[in-house]
């Protein structure tokens, strides 16, 4: 035995006072605690000492082990928050390597939950031509030549018989003339009209709904335009159904949906009144069965529309229509 | 339509607060626009109390006065005779609008400042008095506006009504309405004629020429008129909705117009010649001066009154001047007539004017008023000017307007209301409106009723029109809400829909933003993007009636709204950014044609390649940014190997040539990507350049696989060899990884390109580039010898093939 145990302790633990980084405390451990360390071989070696002095040098010897191990462990965690303090390796409050995320325009996004909500609804999604012919803008939807509803609507002519559409209610006339009841379908589309300023722009979006079958009523328009609103909006905004006139609806509906700013007080945006025009709707005049050749004494049904830009402008707090159409990125990137 | 309360409440007792009659009036479907009180303009003409008079200086019918409006003392300069010291008299301060239009402002009237005016009531038309200023009983406090110290208050209800319910554009109309809400009674006008032994048939004659456009003609001929301002109740009446009282006569056809919707008209009886009346249509191309003194060039189908040898009146629409009624007129004939809606539109639309008269008669009168009108107006006239009304109407009515009974079954109202009306309710509401019940009880029965719909109701034609007078008289709102119950049925989604929401998703995760614009561009479009002569996209479909030049054609291509955004954005100096837009493109097939409608997607990249950051260099994209969207896009819709072909020269003109591809998969063309060519950013003002990319969406569905299959992935390890060669500048990358591809080595899994130098060691002309030859046996784990055999013969191949040489 060259040295003693106390001997052996005494210089580890000088050693380990000097140690300056992990690295060094976790070399130092290893020379003393190590499976081959100087404590290890020490406890070892006891074997070799007279069988008298052989408890007390066990003893000695893993009472220091214990201690020098309790003292290598509290360093080695001492040294570890120090290192943290001090060197800092990266800086973890500068931004990540993110590549950017583009999104949305707000119509195509409110379009999809407009969309979502009728197709979990039973409905189908159908689209239809842009440019119409005036037969399934006007003429087949009951509006005549010459009938003071068609200036309702501002139309933009392309000729006598050509339009760009001024709603999506010609896709009624075309999925009802494609398909035999029960017909439940929304069509979402742009449409077009001769009109410009802060609520209207010259193309806009709407979203049309319409269902056929036997025995459909106005309770069951309420029923899905109710549902429609409360999951839209929420639920506490109630709905007040007033009757209006559409040449293709009898009877036919405008839906006031309670002002979803001031619920009810009255405010700028729904001109004190407490109520926000949001949808047009009805039960589907006979005379368009007879267009399309459904059986009129049969079936029954209703159609609905509403402006998505009117829904998104709730939604998002938009003032200026003319906004979705700047496409000022400032703007996009904010949805 | 604007109708006062005060004038309402000559038919029915009005008993309800403004507001709740507002909300009342909106929910059986009349729309309530607004509520004003007509004093609204009093609100700055206060009392005030005249403290102190003096003479003006320089003027001898003036005095100054100190007037006190309450808060202070103001000075006013007036001339009226009858003022006096410490008089209460209404004084209009600053910025009041009188009725006459006149705008009332501080000003020096020779020499003298005048802060105010005092009024007669005639000024403030609240009577006909405009001898002196109106006296304010001296009960009154000084200072209070006028309107309340006068107790001056007449609601009016600013109606928006939609175009089936000409029948309420009258305040009798309305007044019905209102009964029918409050379930009370409306009281019509009594009317009572005393007229003259002249018997009107041996004076006048009407001759309908025209009868389809003019089904019903009434006159009536009032003698010894004499042309005075009316009665103050008459302009008050007409003043309440905003009318201006011009004379006795005029003011008493409107009047009768508002009360009950049917326009009237009188023309001086001794300015038509042959004292007649010829009803007819217009000789194409004649000119005719109109009442607004405006020369009007007629057409064949346009209606026109007509005297023994000209037109004096475009029939329902205007008066002529040369029949107007004039303060010398002493005989005039009233007509009432019925005109076709029709008729009556297509004139005013192709004259481009509107009148009240025409706004009515389009929407459809109530043919069997004709005569009530013309009675009214004749009562009137004859009670304020005590004229000589000659006996009798000339009434033609050749082709009587009928009306049909409507068979309306309880059964079908209730199921397509979702109601449970009894037959007896749904009778009741009817009836309350002047709806008959016809009664046969050989056709109706305890389902069926049969309705007669009263003659004003033009709009009432079929059984679903009677379901919704129910459904609004029965409350909207008290229908229960239900739902349908509609079996399940085998739909598919629309799969064209399903891709453009993928195609987005996609974009926005390459960190491109949706922008929308505007279907329609300016002619001047297809010249800015360059289009060839012959290029299909030049086939504009115009807009007859555009808002603006920019929006006068259909666009053909998405490109020139993406450059006007990018334009639009960098002059709001945002500089970097990734556009895309997915939208349908118009190629005419002519004017009288459907155009075809093809849906595109476009994107464009410009500005930097990242955003400003601590990552990475700011550097400028370029053609492989927007090449690698492209890629990518492909790739997430699972479109294996598309193939990128150098554009030819002169193929497109909005992009760089040699800087363009075009994108290929399946023998199917997709699109183009490149960078946008330096004319076209001149033509649209751009300083930096852009890349784009433009796709046709159909063209991409169909290469959208249906399914996946998927494949066992590998058992055994891979081995990779590199090879770099070099060759010359100008061999595409493309050209020698088919080239290796096609030598269809069985254990080649994948060859990739890691490296293409230019420059440094490399000679002139030539470049190096480098792939990484991926080997794999499916059957073992493959040993070097022969890996390595394998591939020195794939490089000797291709050194061969071209030209290369290694490094």
């Amino acid at each position: 035995m060259e040295r003693t145990i106390e001997e052996i302790n005494e210089k580890a633990l000088k050693e380990l006072q000097a140690a300056s980084d992990h690295e060094a405390i976790k070399a130092l451990f290893t020379r003393y605690l190590g499976r081959k360390g100087l404590v290890t071989q020490y406890l070892r070696n006891i074997s070799k000492l007279p069988r008298d002095k052989r408890p007390e040098a066990g003893r000695k010897a893993n009472e220091i082990k214990r201690t020098l191990d309790k003292a290598f462990k509290e360093a080695l965690k001492r040294r570890l928050s120090d290192t943290f303090e001090k060197d800092k390796e990266i800086d973890i409050s500068l931004p990540g390597r993110m590549t950017l995320q583009g999104s949305l325009h707000p119509i195509t996004q409110i379009n999809r939950q407009i969309c979502d909500i009728f197709e979990k609804l039973g409905f189908d999604i159908v689209e239809g031509p842009e440019v119409e012919t005036d037969y399934y803008n006007f003429e087949a939807l009951n509006f005549p030549k010459n009938h003071p509803a068609r200036d309702m609507q501002d139309t933009l002519y392309v000729s006598d018989n050509i339009v760009l559409r001024t709603h999506t209610s010609p896709v009624q006339i075309r999925t009802m003339e494609r398909q035999t009841p029960p017909v439940r379908v929304v069509a979402p589309g742009k449409v077009f009209r001769c009109d410009s300023d802060v609520t209207h722009t010259p193309m806009f979006h709407q979203v049309e709904g319409l269902l056929v079958d036997e025995n459909i009523s106005f309770g069951d328009l309420k029923g899905i335009l109710t549902t429609f609103v409360h999951q839209m909006f929420d639920e506490r905004t109630s709905l007040r159904f007033r009757p209006s006139f559409f040449p293709f609806t009898e009877p036919s509906a405008e839906v006031d949906i309670l002002c979803v700013m001031c619920r009810g007080k009255g405010c700028r945006v729904c001109s004190q009144t407490g109520w926000l025009e949001v949808l047009g709707s009805g039960m589907v005049h006979p005379a368009l069965y007879e267009n399309v050749g459904y059986d009129a004494a049969r079936y029954t049904g209703f159609a609905f529309g509403m402006g998505v830009e009117r829904i998104a402008m709730l939604k998002y707090g938009i003032d200026d229509m003319r906004k979705f159409f700047e496409n000022d990125l400032r703007f996009l990137r904010q949805f | 339509m604007k109708v006062s309360l005060s004038w309402l409440k000559d038919y029915v007792s009005i008993e309800m607060e403004i507001q709740n009659l507002a909300d009342a009036l909106t929910m059986a479907g009349l729309e309530v626009e607004a509520v004003s009180d007509r004093y609204d303009y009093l609100d700055s003409v206060v009392v005030g109390r005249v403290v102190k008079i003096s003479p003006h200086p320089n003027a001898d019918k003036l005095q100054v006065c100190e007037v006190d409006v309450g808060k202070r003392i103001i000075s006013v300069v007036c001339g009226a005779p009858n003022l006096t010291k410490d008089m209460l008299s209404p004084t209009a301060l600053p910025g009041t609008v009188l009725p006459d239009g006149f705008i009332l402002e501080k000003t020096i009237m020779r020499g003298v400042t005048s802060e105010g005016m005092l009024c007669s009531e005639g000024e403030l038309g609240l009577g006909p008095d405009k001898s002196g200023i109106m006296v304010i009983k001296p009960s009154k406090s000084v200072g209070d506006k006028v309107a309340k110290a006068l107790e001056l208050s007449d609601m009016v209800v600013e109606l928006d009504l939609t175009p089936n319910r000409p029948d309420c554009l009258s305040i009798i109309g309305i007044a019905r309405e209102i009964a029918a809400i409050q379930k009370t009674n409306i009281r019509y006008p009594d009317i009572s004629l005393s007229e003259s032994s002249d018997n009107i048939s041996d004076l006048t004659s009407v001759t309908i020429e025209a009868p389809d456009h003019c089904p019903r003609y009434a006159a009536r001929l009032l003698f010894d008129v004499s042309i005075e301002p009316s009665p103050f109740w008459l302009q008050d009446r007409l003043m309440s909705v905003g009318l201006k009282p011009i004379n006795n006569i005029v003011d008493i056809t409107n009047f009768v117009l508002m009360e009950t919707g049917q326009p009237l008209h009188a023309f001086d009886f001794d300015n038509l010649v042959g004292n007649r009346i010829v009803v007819r249509t217009a000789n194409e191309g004649e000119t005719f001066t109109s009442l607004d003194n405006k020369d009007r060039i007629l057409s064949k189908d346009m209606l026109m009154i007509c005297d023994g040898e000209k037109p004096v009146a475009i029939g329902g629409v205007m008066g002529g001047l040369n029949s107007e009624i004039e303060v010398s007129t002493t005989r005039i004939l009233i007509e009432s007539a019925y005109f076709d809606p029709v008729s009556i539109r297509k004139t005013s639309k192709k004259l481009g004017l509107k009148t009240d008269a025409s706004h009515r008669f389009e929407r459809g009168v109530d043919p069997d008023g004709t005569i009530t009108a013309l009675n009214r107006s004749a009562q009137l006239m004859a009670e304020i000017g005590g004229e000589k009304l000659i006996k009798g109407i000339i009434d033609e009515y050749s082709k009587p307007v009928r009306r049909k009974t409507i068979t309306l079954s309880t059964k079908n109202t209730n199921r397509l209301l979702g109601t449970r009306l009894e037959q007896n309710e749904i009778k009741e509401l009817l009836e309350s409106i002047e709806f008959k019940i016809e009664k046969d009880d050989q056709k109706y029965n305890q389902d069926k009723l049969g309705v007669i719909p009263p003659s004003f109701r033009v709009d009432i034609k079929r059984p679903e029109d009677l379901m919704e007078e129910v459904a609004r008289l029965s409350g909207y709102n008290n229908i229960p809400a239900t739902f349908p119950v509609i079996p399940a049925e085998d739909r598919h989604p629309a799969k064209q829909l399903t891709l453009r929401e993928r195609i987005k998703r996609l974009m926005i995760g390459s960190g491109f933003t949706e922008v929308i614009n505007y279907s329609f561009v300016g002619k001047q479009s297809r010249d800015l993007i360059e289009l060839a002569s012959n290029d299909p996209r030049r086939r504009l479909l115009n807009i007859l009636n555009p808002l603006t030049e920019d929006q006068a054609v259909m666009r053909t291509s998405l490109i020139p709204g993406l450059l006007g955004t990018m334009h639009r954005n960098i002059s709001k100096q945002v500089k970097n950014f990734k556009l895309f837009e997915a939208g349908k493109i118009f190629i005419s097939r002519g004017q009288d044609n459907l155009p075809e409608e093809i849906e595109m997607l476009a994107g464009l990249w410009t500005g930097s390649r990242f955003d400003i950051s601590w990552h990475f260099q700011e550097t400028d994209c370029d053609f492989y940014d927007i090449k690698g969207a492209v890629e990518r896009l492909l790739y997430g819709l699972n479109i294996n190997n598309p193939e990128f072909i150098v554009m030819p020269v002169d193929s497109c003109n909005y992009t760089k040539p040699g800087y363009t591809a075009q994108i290929v998969s399946e023998n199917n063309l997709l699109g183009l990507v490149g960078e946008v060519s330096p004319q076209v950013l001149n033509n649209f003002d751009l300083k930096q350049t852009a890349f784009i990319f433009e796709l046709n969406l159909h063209n991409l569905s169909t290469l959208i696989p249906e399914t996946i299959q998927s494949k066992p992935v590998p058992k055994f390890p891979a081995i990779s060899r590199d090879i770099t060669m070099i060759i010359n500048k100008g061999i595409e990358s493309r050209k020698m990884l088919e080239t290796a591809e096609n030598f269809d080595e069985e254990l080649v899994e994948n060859i990739q390109l890691f490296d293409v130098f230019e420059g440094g060691h490399n000679p002139a002309g030539k470049k190096s580039i480098s792939f990484r030859i991926t080997y794999r046996s499916s059957k073992e784990t493959l040993e070097d010898d022969l890996v390595n055999h394998i591939h020195k013969s794939i490089s000797e191949r291709l050194v061969k093939k071209f030209n290369a040489d290694l490094p």
